[in-house]
């Protein structure tokens, strides 16, 4: 069961093969036997998923069911579920279970889905590893002394070690794309405000974006069908109409044009990477697209500002956890400074002290136009080179990290190093537009990924383009060993 | 920029955040060398540029103002640390 998709999945259903209810309880059978060699899970959630596949089985019974109706899935540990804990890979929030759902998390509920479990991911998604979480490392399936990627490498291990069919996760500077480059899986990042972030522990405001992790296009499609939309509960959610994702998948690729970002091919970028970038742009050409070299001439911008910008908004946000209200406290607190200072100092690890001080610093008196406002400036360059290529290219293209899995601890005690692991990701955050990252191939048997930027609200494409190649390759159904 | 033990001490604070003082150094040399990646930034002339604080310069939508929500206080103080009587409790700030 668990070598299919979640479409196959679906189908299978549909056809009585098999029930949600075993699905779900060969899933749970897979993480507790195959998981404590990966981490990749906080919180399993055996009975409620159990109970949610026992009334999709009655439901479908009864002739009412979804096309995602009895399928299960996990989500990262950043959504709030009700009576589930939602810790954000922090000690700040061990204790913490939310009293309501995520809009994301209520949508896939009432298409049917239910949830296995809670993936590990870096502390408040700052990481690109997932070294970071105060629940210990995931490791990377394809070999597990490498890293999985981050800061959603929970939910890109359990779907690529089949530990989930799919997964939710959430992307700030590459926190879905890189994962699923490493870990050899699709992920899609849609454009800012197309999916609602209301329960959604947050990050840095102007750039978190949720999305799906699956194993092909298709599935993130029918995921993306059901997750995308307008939010009340969220100002930054866009008054949109959502179309039917599945419904151009197969479209033609006849005369498509394909930009090739030159800034991203640059000495940094493993040998092995760029030569499978170049076999997945010949595939391309042989569907008939065209490929043209672009320039993004302010790209080099990206890493700097991100890291203003990000700090910033995560000061900023993160000052409601204070012990007071829900969450971490101290022992003994002697006043009421102490028992911040205490809370947080004694609940946050050391990357987010480091974000948070580097983005306090930033906005403080006498900084902040040096800082915040030149990286506002700064983004707005990035945006406009982006805005001047979709004048003539369709889509864009390049890899999404700039090397295969690195191996846990090689850049863990060097922030700057591990920075640049998000490199060709975070533009796209810092611009809102949609991107995915799809395998494209092995360097060293880890896998390697294809990232493909879209143009605002352009997600269909995106995925329509992802989904032709992986008709013609077959890297996205590659297993690791020991998870078949 | 580069940040000595006072500026990290005085961030601290700001930030809230107790900082083991045998850490300090460390965090020193990190912010520092932030600090230094990120002013790549000033190599490029962006006086005319305007901040740019949303993607698609979306502003904020508005609604009606009147009550939504209901009250869930004591299922929302369920979480807290420490309640009484409806109210969070922290060290006396007023003696």
């Amino acid at each position: 069961m668990h070598d299919k998709t979640l479409a196959e999945q679906a189908r299978d259903l549909e056809q009585g093969a098999y029930s949600s209810e075993e699905l779900t309880r060969h899933y749970l059978e897979r993480i507790s036997a195959l998981d404590p060699q990966l981490n990749s899970y906080i919180t399993a959630a055996a009975d409620s998923a159990l109970a949610g596949a026992r009334a999709a089985d009655t439901l479908r019974a009864a002739g009412e069911a979804g096309p995602l109706t009895g399928i299960p899935l996990a989500h990262k540990d950043i959504f709030c579920t009700d009576g589930i804990k939602t810790s954000c890979g922090s000690k700040m929030l061990d204790n913490f279970i939310a009293p309501y759902d995520a809009t994301v998390v209520t949508r896939l509920k009432e298409a049917g889905m239910l949830t296995l479990g809670k993936t590990n991911m870096d502390e408040f998604a700052m990481g690109s590893s997932n070294e970071t979480s105060f629940y210990g490392p995931v490791k990377n399936p394809w070999n597990t002394t490498t890293v999985p990627g981050g800061s959603s490498g929970g939910s890109a291990a359990a779907v690529a070690a089949r530990l989930a069919p799919a997964a939710t996760g959430t992307d700030t500077g590459g926190s879905i794309r890189q994962p699923a480059a490493l870990c050899g899986i699709t992920g899609l990042k849609p454009t800012y405000g197309r999916v609602s972030r209301y329960g959604m522990i947050a990050f840095a405001s102007s750039l978190d974006q949720a999305g799906p992790l699956t194993q092909t296009a298709e599935d993130a499609a029918l995921l993306l069908n059901a997750m995308a939309g307008f939010d009340l509960h969220d100002s930054t959610s866009l008054e949109r109409p959502v179309p039917d994702y599945t419904a151009d998948l197969g479209a033609d690729l006849k005369g498509l044009k394909i930009g090739l970002i030159k800034e991203h091919f640059d000495p940094g970028l493993d040998a092995g990477v760029a030569d499978a970038v170049d076999a997945a742009l010949a595939e391309y050409k042989k569907l008939g697209a065209e490929v043209v070299e672009i320039s993004l001439p302010n790209t080099h911008l990206s890493v700097p500002a991100y890291y203003v910008v990000a700090p910033a908004e995560c000061s900023s946000n993160l000052s409601r956890f204070d012990g007071v209200r829900f969450g971490y406290r101290c022992e003994n607190p002697t006043d009421l400074a102490d028992l911040y200072k205490r809370s947080r100092g004694e609940a946050f690890g050391p990357e987010v002290k480091r974000r948070i001080m580097v983005g306090t610093y930033a906005l403080s008196a006498g900084y902040y136009d040096a800082y915040y406002i030149k990286a506002q400036q700064a983004r707005r360059l990035i945006r406009d080179d982006f805005v001047q290529a979709f004048e003539s290219v369709d889509v864009i293209m390049g890899p999404t990290a700039p090397s295969p899995a690195f191996k846990l601890g090689e850049k863990a005690d060097d922030p700057i190093t591990m920075y640049l692991s998000d490199i060709y990701t975070i533009a796209a955050n810092l611009a809102g537009l949609p991107a995915m990252s799809v395998p494209a191939g092995f360097v060293n048997n880890l896998p390697v990924g294809l990232q493909i930027i879209g143009n605002y609200f352009d997600e269909a494409r995106l995925l329509n383009v992802a989904h032709r190649y992986q008709q013609v390759t077959d890297w996205h159904q590659r297993i690791p060993k020991g998870f078949e | 920029m580069s940040l000595d033990k006072s500026d990290v001490e005085k961030i601290a604070h700001l930030a809230r955040l107790a900082i083991d003082e045998a850490d300090i150094p460390g965090y020193a040399d990190n912010l520092s060398n932030i600090l230094e990646m990120v002013e790549q930034m000033n190599a490029v002339d962006t006086t005319e540029v305007t901040p740019m604080a949303h993607p698609l310069d979306a502003v904020q939508p508005l609604r009606e103002d009147r009550v939504t929500e209901t009250d869930q206080r004591e299922r929302f103080q369920a979480q807290a640390p420490s309640v009484e009587d409806g109210l969070y409790l922290v060290p006396r700030v007023v003696e």
